[in-house]
């Protein structure tokens, strides 16, 4: 047992409010009473339900957001958190929002669902798929009967006629409605397309409703290809425009998203034609260089070209051994004048020159002494030019012998 | 009441497009012989010329799943 002042209780009691996770933010569905507004700006009231009853306060900065004040008797949904008013010993309601009940309470209720899936990660940004560059099957859901339909198929059939698309009608608001459109949507998981689109013509807020629907969130989050939304006008939000792969804003939108551009197809065959012609060119152009050149190598390598080289070879050799044989030649020749010279100094017939003769035996013996001579015989006298026979006279006394025409000649 | 569904002309475009693509591709890598860079060519024209042709007679196809009280898809053809 513990003895506290006053104000250590209400310090005790404001922190236990405080740590409270739940009424740090909570919706409260009450009717006003006993409104006031203070000159400074802030409001005070009490939210009745019954019997029950307490203290709100709305300060100026959120009284001053408000399209309207609230008047007494007025249905409300507030939202804010409780704490404990220490100097007047209170629990109170501090309000940051607060809504008319009815429209306020489906809002509520979507703003409580929004938060949830987007805790659960239906919302999470790294899970949306890319849409398909050409989707063959494009499924539709949506109403057989609204202008949606007609309008997406009509902005279909002039950009991509080339798909097909599988229609999954399913009504759009109403009870049960939401049943249809997650049967729709599981009958086009089940038969595969490509891309589902989801779409309503706009409608009153509550007409949208439908498409709020935890279940419809939740079967759009379990669609094996992407989803796009197109729900309502510009300016609605529904819950599956959070859970789409992507949210287009109005249902013509969502079918000029899924659809790529027949006219810019057409342009893409066009440039590939282009790429093709230019692609063909280049290469023949390359072909044609590619000869040029070969040619080229042919011709240097060609064995007329080495023969010509070769011939231009074998006359340079030629020229050489010309020029060294008659270099030879010229020096052959001057030797053999020189010996030819030589030679002829030496001959007898040089002697004959000065005027001597030879004198031979009628058989051509050289005769060198008188003895080998007798009387008559006849002779041979060879002279430089030319040659005559001669008789050996008979012996005189004055004929002396060899010695003695030596001793002759030397007096 | 059929469950499967014939290929969609969408499915033949993507193919011939997608070969277009490699042919252009591949005569603009450049190092095919002079013959199969021909024959590449012109299979390259005429893929080209069947891409256009399937955009020109392109009529889109509407199907309609009938709500058959469970959730097998019914599939009825209707006009577009």
């Amino acid at each position: 047992m513990q003895l506290l002042t006053v104000s250590q209780l209400n310090v005790y009691l404001r922190d236990l409010l405080d740590a409270d996770d739940l009424l740090r933010d909570v919706w409260v569905a009450g009717e006003i009473s006993s409104f006031s507004r203070h000159f400074s700006g802030h409001c005070y009231f009490t939210l009745k339900e019954g019997e029950a009853q307490i203290g709100a306060v709305m300060w100026k900065s959120t009284a001053s957001r408000l399209a309207t004040l609230p008047v007494n008797g007025e249905a409300v949904l507030a939202h804010g958190r409780v704490a404990f008013y220490e100097v007047r010993g209170q629990v109170q309601l501090y309000v940051d929002m607060l809504r008319p009940a009815g429209m306020g309470l489906l809002q509520a209720q979507f703003e409580r669902l929004k938060e949830r899936l987007a805790a659960e990660g239906l919302f999470d940004p790294s899970r949306k798929r890319p849409l398909p560059l050409l989707p063959h099957r494009i499924g539709i859901v949506t109403s057989p009967t609204g202008a949606a339909l007609q309008d997406m198929l009509n902005i279909l059939r002039r950009r991509y006629p080339l798909a097909e698309v599988i229609f999954a009608p399913c009504r759009v608001q109403g009870a049960g409605a939401a049943d249809t459109i997650i049967d729709a949507l599981y009958a086009l998981y089940e038969i595969g397309v490509d891309v589902i689109i989801v779409a309503r013509g706009g409608g009153a807020a509550e007409d949208l409703w439908t498409f709020n629907d935890e279940q419809v969130a939740r079967a759009v989050f379990a669609s094996p290809v992407p989803v796009v939304s197109g729900v309502g006008h510009e300016t609605d939000t529904t819950i599956i425009d959070f859970v789409a792969d992507v949210r287009a804003p109005t249902p013509s939108a969502a079918a000029e998203l899924v659809s790529p551009d027949i006219a810019e197809l057409t342009d893409d065959i066009a440039q590939m034609r282009n790429r093709l012609g230019a692609a063909m060119t280049q290469r023949l152009a390359n072909a044609r260089e590619t000869v040029a050149r070969l040619k080229l190598h042919l011709d240097l390598r060609s064995p007329e070209s080495r023969i010509r080289r070769d011939r231009q070879r074998i006359d340079e050799f030629i020229r050489r051994a010309t020029t060294t044989v008659e270099r030879r030649i010229t020096l052959a020749r001057a030797r053999l004048d020189g010996e030819r010279g030589r030679l002829e100094a030496l001959s007898p017939l040089a002697t004959l020159e000065r005027g001597y003769a030879v004198v031979q035996s009628s058989q051509g013996t050289l005769i060198t002494d008188a003895s080998q001579v007798a009387p008559d015989e006849s002779i041979e006298i060879v002279v430089r030019r030319g040659h005559f026979r001669a008789r050996v006279e008979p012996q005189s006394p004055a004929d002396s012998t060899a010695n003695d025409w030596k001793k002759q000649i030397q007096t | 009441m059929t469950r499967t569904i014939e290929p969609a002309p969408g499915d033949e475009y993507e193919m011939l497009y997608s070969r277009l693509q490699q042919i252009v591709e591949q005569l603009e890598s450049g190092d095919l012989p002079l013959a199969q860079a021909l024959a590449l060519y012109e299979e390259g024209v005429a893929t080209a010329e069947a891409c256009q042709r399937l955009l020109d007679h392109a009529a889109l196809r509407v199907r309609t799943l009938m709500d058959g009280g469970d959730r097998s898809p019914a599939v009825t053809e209707t006009d577009a």
